[in-house]
């Protein structure tokens, strides 16, 4: 049976034309999950019997002719967001034994479409890394080739749909962590606007950077589920009020006349020839499709890692302060001391690259180092984000790489942060200015999936949707599987 | 810029994080270099540039002054390491 082969609009007929029921599709994915997971290590809490008393749920909706498109639809929810009565352990030793008192919104709005959750997916340690080998709970390997990593921080949630063990998930991205993974994983993966999607209950790791969003097979798919995370949540203070847009709708229309800007800086020195070659085919399509090409600027973007890597460890060591061994999370036997509790609590419970990042945070943050670094960051931030504003006067959309090259190998660069921090360069800068940023399958280097970037104007996220789609009508990237997970 | 192992073991000790004695070394080398990596942001011209704390123009929202939430001190404390009798234990903080 190849149901994990089917798009989610596929499921949602399939369920309704009762080709299957929700039970049997959860199987299905509960049995690919016992017999593959162990090769990739994607989920780090699997909920059979929770999975299965949705999906008898939604088997009810849909005998009475209820529900909507998701009635039914597996998907794995990234284990940042807090499950009520599920471990939520965001990857980290600090949070192995938590069990939220509350849903994260997404989780209760996903509930509520009548989605089935089948785990909890594996991720670098408080969503701080780019190869998914900072977890608590060891590394995810990449179903392309399971000697390589899947990208970070959303690396479990990518390697279990690129493996077909899940049709979609959730995923969230501060620095890169949904559209790094997706492109290394040939998934199409989507960050909104910032503030599109409620953070409440998904676990703080940089507040003014963090936004949830999702990786799936087709931007078709990203589109049906994205609509249902997204909207106003006034438990969120960032939370925009303003209406959603309608996702699936618009996925159709043409893209004749779509003004596409290319920014220089982004196909420097740097870009692996085999990922370049990929975009340049990738433009040509776009053309052939109607759109219309110029070179725009974005000429701070060089300033973009260096700027991240003051903003987020700063933010990111203020939200980590939380973790005391007090109210919850991991405590430390026998110390004699509250000095003596919070020191070896976080020193036992956080990893090392959540402790580098503190440490830089906390740096940055101390007197006598506050304005250089800090305040100088937070400027060359609105530099960055001027660079945009500009730039979406005269174009639609900015397409550029994902990432530099193809996955690289587990351990490659485990060694040197600031080699692993440059994974980032071409996704950073989406999140710096808030605007939404996807990326799509254009191509394979060597057998493995290269990723292509599309960023937009704020709220524009069912243009870039429509993009995708009808580049993905144009070619099949997006339809090709690893071998070892395809049947 | 560069960090000795006496900083670090001061940051540290600011961010209530024990170390254990060989990190320290490692941390160092690897807390240099991201600041080295860090500090090209000195070349940009920004003298007449508003720092940007968050993407989004917008001010906090108010709402009535009413009672939203339900008490849930149960629930939080059952998640807690250590509690007795509805609080928080810590080691004794005075003598």
């Amino acid at each position: 049976m190849t149901l994990h082969k089917l798009s989610i609009k596929q499921l949602a007929d399939g369920l309704r034309g009762k080709q299957f029921s929700a039970r049997e599709l959860t199987q299905h994915y509960l049995g690919r999950i016992a017999a593959h997971d162990k090769d990739l290590n994607s989920f780090i809490t699997v909920t059979p019997e929770r999975a299965l008393a949705q999906a008898d749920a939604a088997d009810a909706v849909l005998a009475q002719g209820d529900g909507a498109t998701l009635t039914g639809i597996p998907l794995a929810q990234k284990d940042i967001f807090c499950t009520t009565g599920v471990r939520t352990s965001c990857g980290s030793k600090m949070l192995d034994q938590f069990v939220a008192p509350y849903d994260a919104t997404i989780v209760q709005k996903l509930d509520a479409a009548g989605m089935v959750m089948l785990g909890k997916a594996n991720m670098d340690e408080f969503a701080m890394g780019s190869s998914n080998e900072t977890s608590y709970y060891g590394p995810v390997k990449n179903p392309w080739d399971v000697t390589r990593v899947p990208g970070g921080s959303s690396g479990g949630s990518v390697a279990s749909v690129a493996a077909g063990l899940a049709p979609i998930a959730t995923a969230t991205d501060t620095g890169g962590s949904i559209r790094q993974p997706a492109a290394l994983t040939n998934l199409t993966g989507i960050k909104p606007t910032y503030g599109r999607v409620s953070r409440y209950g998904m676990i703080a790791f940089a507040s003014s950077l963090d936004q949830a969003g999702v990786v799936a097979r087709s931007a078709e798919d990203a589109a049906y589920v994205l609509q249902a995370m997204s909207g106003f949540d006034p438990k969120d203070s960032t939370s925009i009020e303003r209406p959603v847009d309608d996702l699936v709708s618009g996925l159709n229309q043409s893209i004749k006349g779509l003004r596409i800007g290319l920014p220089s800086e982004y196909f420097a020195d740097g870009l692996a020839p085999g990922v370049r070659e990929r975009i340049e085919q990738a433009i040509d399509v776009f053309k052939q499709l109607g759109a219309t090409f110029s070179e725009v600027s974005l000429p701070n973007s060089p300033l973009s890692v260096p700027t991240y890597y003051v903003v987020a460890p700063a933010e990111a060591s203020s939200n980590l302060a939380r973790f005391d061994g007090v109210r919850y999370g991991h405590r430390a036997e026998g110390a004699k001391t509250l000095e003596e509790l919070y020191k070896r609590s976080r020193g036992e419970g956080f990893g090392a690259e959540v402790q580098r990042r503190i440490m830089i945070g906390t740096y940055v943050l101390s007197h006598g180092y506050y304005d250089a670094y800090y305040l100088q960051a937070q400027k060359v931030r609105r530099l960055i984000y001027d660079d945009f504003k500009r730039a979406f006067e005269h174009v639609d959309l900015v397409l550029g790489p994902t990432a530099t090259d193809v996955a690289f190998k587990l351990g490659a660069k485990t060694d040197d942060p600031v080699a692993m921090y440059l994974n980032d360069i071409y996704t950073i800068a989406a999140n710096l200015a808030g605007i939404p940023a996807m990326s799509l399958s254009c191509g394979f280097v060597e057998g493995l999936p290269v990723g292509l970037q599309l960023m937009g104007n704020f709220f524009d996220e069912a243009r870039m949707l429509n993009a995708a789609h009808q580049y993905q009508q144009a070619t099949d990237f997006h339809t090709q599987w690893p071998k070892e997970f395809e049947s | 810029m560069s960090l000795s192992p006496e900083q670090v073991r001061q940051v540290a000790q600011l961010a209530r994080l024990q170390l254990n004695p060989e990190q320290v070394e490692p941390y160092a080398r690897q807390l240099s270099n991201i600041l080295e990596m860090v500090s090209r942001l000195s070349s940009a011209q920004t003298a007449d540039v508003a720092p940007m704390a968050h993407p989004l123009e917008m001010t906090q929202r108010l709402r009535i002054d009413t009672v939203s939430e339900p008490n849930r001190r149960d629930d939080y404390q059952a998640i807690a390491p250590e509690v007795q009798d509805g609080l928080y234990l810590v080691p004794k903080v005075i003598e």
